[in-house]
Protein backbone atom coordinates (compact mmCIF):
# COMPACT_ATOMS: atom_id res chain seq x y z
CA UNK A 1 0.00 0.00 0.00
CA UNK A 2 1.32 3.50 -1.19
CA UNK A 3 -0.04 6.76 -0.53
CA UNK A 4 1.03 10.12 -2.79
CA UNK A 5 0.38 13.09 -0.59
CA UNK A 6 0.37 16.47 -2.55
CA UNK A 7 2.29 19.22 -1.30
CA UNK A 8 -0.83 21.51 -0.56
CA UNK A 9 -2.31 18.44 1.16
CA UNK A 10 0.33 18.20 3.56
CA UNK A 11 0.98 22.01 4.26
CA UNK A 12 -2.55 22.08 4.61
CA UNK A 13 -2.34 19.43 7.57
CA UNK A 14 0.35 20.37 9.11
CA UNK A 15 -1.21 23.89 9.60
CA UNK A 16 -3.89 22.57 11.17
CA UNK A 17 -1.88 20.38 13.38
CA UNK A 18 -0.01 23.19 14.72
CA UNK A 19 -2.82 25.90 14.79
CA UNK A 20 -5.17 23.51 16.79
CA UNK A 21 -2.36 22.30 19.48
CA UNK A 22 -2.79 20.61 22.02
CA UNK A 23 -5.87 19.25 21.00
CA UNK A 24 -6.18 17.16 17.96
CA UNK A 25 -7.05 18.29 14.73
CA UNK A 26 -9.41 16.47 11.89
CA UNK A 27 -10.43 16.88 8.35
CA UNK A 28 -11.35 14.77 5.29
CA UNK A 29 -8.67 13.64 2.50
CA UNK A 30 -9.57 13.51 -0.95
CA UNK A 31 -8.31 12.15 -4.38
CA UNK A 32 -7.39 9.40 -7.16
CA UNK A 33 -7.66 5.94 -6.67
CA UNK A 34 -4.80 4.54 -9.01
CA UNK A 35 -1.90 2.28 -8.14
CA UNK A 36 -0.70 4.71 -5.80
CA UNK A 37 -3.32 6.32 -4.09
CA UNK A 38 -3.23 10.01 -4.40
CA UNK A 39 -4.20 12.72 -1.87
CA UNK A 40 -4.60 15.74 -3.90
CA UNK A 41 -6.76 17.72 -1.33
CA UNK A 42 -7.11 18.05 2.42
CA UNK A 43 -10.27 19.87 4.14
CA UNK A 44 -10.32 20.58 7.81
CA UNK A 45 -13.00 19.78 9.57
CA UNK A 46 -13.91 20.67 13.43
CA UNK A 47 -12.88 18.62 16.18
CA UNK A 48 -16.54 17.93 17.27
CA UNK A 49 -15.38 15.71 20.09
CA UNK A 50 -17.33 17.10 23.61
CA UNK A 51 -14.94 17.24 26.35
CA UNK A 52 -10.87 16.41 26.50
CA UNK A 53 -9.96 17.51 22.25
CA UNK A 54 -6.12 16.99 23.67
CA UNK A 55 -7.18 13.21 23.73
CA UNK A 56 -9.96 12.54 21.53
CA UNK A 57 -11.37 13.71 18.04
CA UNK A 58 -14.54 13.12 16.53
CA UNK A 59 -15.79 13.90 12.93
CA UNK A 60 -20.14 14.73 13.49
CA UNK A 61 -22.47 12.96 11.13
CA UNK A 62 -23.46 16.22 9.64
CA UNK A 63 -19.73 16.77 8.70
CA UNK A 64 -19.29 13.50 7.18
CA UNK A 65 -22.66 13.82 4.94
CA UNK A 66 -21.51 17.07 3.46
CA UNK A 67 -17.85 15.26 2.98
CA UNK A 68 -19.64 12.90 0.84
CA UNK A 69 -21.57 15.35 -0.78
CA UNK A 70 -18.49 17.48 -1.93
CA UNK A 71 -16.70 14.62 -3.28
CA UNK A 72 -19.96 13.95 -5.39
CA UNK A 73 -20.09 17.42 -6.45
CA UNK A 74 -16.01 18.08 -7.16
CA UNK A 75 -16.34 14.75 -9.25
CA UNK A 76 -13.40 13.25 -6.59
CA UNK A 77 -13.11 10.71 -4.11
CA UNK A 78 -13.43 10.78 -0.82
CA UNK A 79 -9.80 8.61 0.51
CA UNK A 80 -9.99 9.25 4.14
CA UNK A 81 -8.93 11.13 6.98
CA UNK A 82 -6.30 12.83 8.87
CA UNK A 83 -6.14 13.51 12.72
CA UNK A 84 -2.99 14.86 15.18
CA UNK A 85 -1.71 13.20 18.21
CA UNK A 86 -0.55 15.95 20.41
CA UNK A 87 2.71 15.10 22.22
CA UNK A 88 2.33 10.91 21.08
CA UNK A 89 3.65 9.08 18.68
CA UNK A 90 2.05 8.71 14.86
CA UNK A 91 0.91 5.82 15.23
CA UNK A 92 -2.82 4.35 15.85
CA UNK A 93 -4.16 4.07 18.95
CA UNK A 94 -6.75 1.28 20.25
CA UNK A 95 -9.38 4.28 19.76
CA UNK A 96 -8.58 4.76 16.18
CA UNK A 97 -8.70 1.40 15.69
CA UNK A 98 -11.78 0.65 17.37
CA UNK A 99 -13.66 2.99 15.23
CA UNK A 100 -11.50 2.58 11.95
CA UNK A 101 -13.58 1.92 8.92
CA UNK A 102 -12.17 -0.32 6.00
CA UNK A 103 -10.61 1.26 2.44
CA UNK A 104 -9.98 4.71 4.42
CA UNK A 105 -6.92 5.79 4.46
CA UNK A 106 -5.77 7.49 8.16
CA UNK A 107 -2.71 9.63 7.94
CA UNK A 108 -1.75 10.74 11.20
CA UNK A 109 0.29 13.85 12.41
CA UNK A 110 2.55 13.32 15.28
CA UNK A 111 3.12 17.25 16.90
CA UNK A 112 5.55 17.50 19.53
CA UNK A 113 5.89 20.89 21.95
CA UNK A 114 3.86 22.51 18.75
CA UNK A 115 6.34 21.45 15.82
CA UNK A 116 5.64 18.59 14.03
CA UNK A 117 7.41 15.51 14.24
CA UNK A 118 6.10 13.00 12.09
CA UNK A 119 3.67 12.10 9.52
CA UNK A 120 2.41 8.20 8.59
CA UNK A 121 -0.66 6.77 6.95
CA UNK A 122 -2.60 3.77 7.57
CA UNK A 123 -4.89 1.79 6.60
CA UNK A 124 -7.35 -1.60 8.01
CA UNK A 125 -6.63 -5.17 6.10
CA UNK A 126 -8.14 -8.27 6.01
CA UNK A 127 -7.68 -8.55 9.27
CA UNK A 128 -8.93 -5.38 10.52
CA UNK A 129 -5.89 -4.31 11.80
CA UNK A 130 -3.69 -1.40 10.87
CA UNK A 131 -1.08 -1.32 8.29
CA UNK A 132 1.11 1.11 7.14
CA UNK A 133 1.29 2.66 4.15
CA UNK A 134 4.46 4.41 2.80
CA UNK A 135 3.95 7.40 1.96
CA UNK A 136 5.60 9.13 -1.04
CA UNK A 137 6.87 12.76 -0.71
CA UNK A 138 7.02 13.78 2.49
CA UNK A 139 10.26 14.93 3.52
CA UNK A 140 9.11 18.14 4.21
CA UNK A 141 8.34 18.73 7.55
CA UNK A 142 8.92 21.96 8.02
CA UNK A 143 6.57 23.45 11.00
CA UNK A 144 4.94 26.81 10.96
CA UNK A 145 5.29 27.68 14.00
CA UNK B 1 -38.83 1.49 -1.04
CA UNK B 2 -36.24 3.33 0.53
CA UNK B 3 -33.22 4.23 -1.19
CA UNK B 4 -30.04 3.81 1.09
CA UNK B 5 -26.69 6.09 -0.05
CA UNK B 6 -23.87 3.94 0.63
CA UNK B 7 -20.65 5.76 2.86
CA UNK B 8 -17.33 5.10 0.59
CA UNK B 9 -15.40 3.06 2.59
CA UNK B 10 -18.36 0.44 2.59
CA UNK B 11 -18.86 0.52 -1.25
CA UNK B 12 -16.31 -2.50 -2.13
CA UNK B 13 -19.67 -4.66 -0.71
CA UNK B 14 -21.89 -3.33 -3.50
CA UNK B 15 -19.83 -3.45 -6.23
CA UNK B 16 -18.82 -0.04 -5.64
CA UNK B 17 -23.02 1.50 -6.21
CA UNK B 18 -23.30 4.64 -4.06
CA UNK B 19 -26.74 3.98 -3.83
CA UNK B 20 -29.02 0.81 -3.45
CA UNK B 21 -32.68 0.43 -3.76
CA UNK B 22 -34.37 -1.20 -1.20
CA UNK B 23 -37.15 -3.28 0.27
CA UNK B 24 -39.00 -2.87 3.84
CA UNK B 25 -41.13 -0.30 5.48
CA UNK B 26 -39.00 0.47 8.12
CA UNK B 27 -35.43 1.75 8.28
CA UNK B 28 -34.33 -1.78 10.11
CA UNK B 29 -36.37 -3.82 6.91
CA UNK B 30 -34.31 -1.44 4.73
CA UNK B 31 -30.76 -2.17 6.51
CA UNK B 32 -31.75 -6.18 6.37
CA UNK B 33 -32.72 -5.73 2.69
CA UNK B 34 -29.30 -4.35 1.75
CA UNK B 35 -27.32 -7.14 4.04
CA UNK B 36 -29.58 -9.84 1.75
CA UNK B 37 -28.77 -8.71 -1.41
CA UNK B 38 -24.95 -7.82 -0.66
CA UNK B 39 -23.91 -10.03 2.20
CA UNK B 40 -20.51 -8.77 2.52
CA UNK B 41 -21.69 -5.58 3.77
CA UNK B 42 -23.65 -7.16 6.94
CA UNK B 43 -20.78 -7.46 9.30
CA UNK B 44 -20.49 -3.68 8.87
CA UNK B 45 -23.93 -2.62 9.67
CA UNK B 46 -24.99 -5.47 12.52
CA UNK B 47 -23.30 -7.28 15.45
CA UNK B 48 -23.34 -10.92 16.17
CA UNK B 49 -27.47 -10.21 17.76
CA UNK B 50 -28.21 -8.78 14.97
CA UNK B 51 -28.29 -5.13 16.45
CA UNK B 52 -26.98 -2.19 13.97
CA UNK B 53 -23.73 -1.69 15.44
CA UNK B 54 -22.97 0.89 17.66
CA UNK B 55 -20.82 2.75 15.66
CA UNK B 56 -23.01 3.25 12.49
CA UNK B 57 -25.12 6.05 12.15
CA UNK B 58 -28.20 6.07 10.46
CA UNK B 59 -29.92 9.38 8.73
CA UNK B 60 -33.54 10.01 7.16
CA UNK B 61 -33.17 12.61 4.65
CA UNK B 62 -31.69 15.03 7.00
CA UNK B 63 -32.40 13.98 10.59
CA UNK B 64 -30.84 11.90 12.58
CA UNK B 65 -33.57 8.55 13.07
CA UNK B 66 -32.50 8.82 16.80
CA UNK B 67 -34.68 11.79 16.76
CA UNK B 68 -37.28 9.80 14.81
CA UNK B 69 -38.61 6.23 15.81
CA UNK B 70 -35.10 5.07 15.74
CA UNK B 71 -34.76 1.90 13.44
CA UNK B 72 -38.80 1.60 13.30
CA UNK B 73 -38.95 4.71 11.53
CA UNK B 74 -41.21 4.28 8.66
CA UNK B 75 -39.72 4.69 5.12
CA UNK B 76 -41.56 5.44 1.73
CA UNK B 77 -41.13 5.44 -1.75
CA UNK B 78 -38.70 7.84 -2.04
CA UNK B 79 -37.07 7.73 0.86
CA UNK B 80 -33.64 8.26 1.57
CA UNK B 81 -31.71 6.60 4.00
CA UNK B 82 -27.79 7.39 5.34
CA UNK B 83 -25.14 5.18 6.37
CA UNK B 84 -22.83 7.28 8.40
CA UNK B 85 -19.54 5.74 9.81
CA UNK B 86 -18.41 7.40 13.26
CA UNK B 87 -15.46 8.97 12.62
CA UNK B 88 -13.68 9.21 15.95
CA UNK B 89 -9.98 8.34 17.70
CA UNK B 90 -7.34 9.92 19.59
CA UNK B 91 -4.17 9.35 20.95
Amino acid sequence: MKLQLAEAAQRIIQEHATEIYPDECCGFLYGEENDVRLIQEAIQVINSKDGDKRRRFEISPEDYMRAERYALENNTNLLGVYHSHPNHPARPSEHDLKQAVPFFSYIIVSVMEGKVADITSWQLNEDSQFEEEKILQTENYTSNT
Amino acid sequence: MAKVIIPTPLRKFTGNQATIETNGTTVLESLQSLAETHPEIKKHLFDDAGQVRKFVRLYLGDEDIKALQNEQTPVQSGSVISIIPAIAGGV
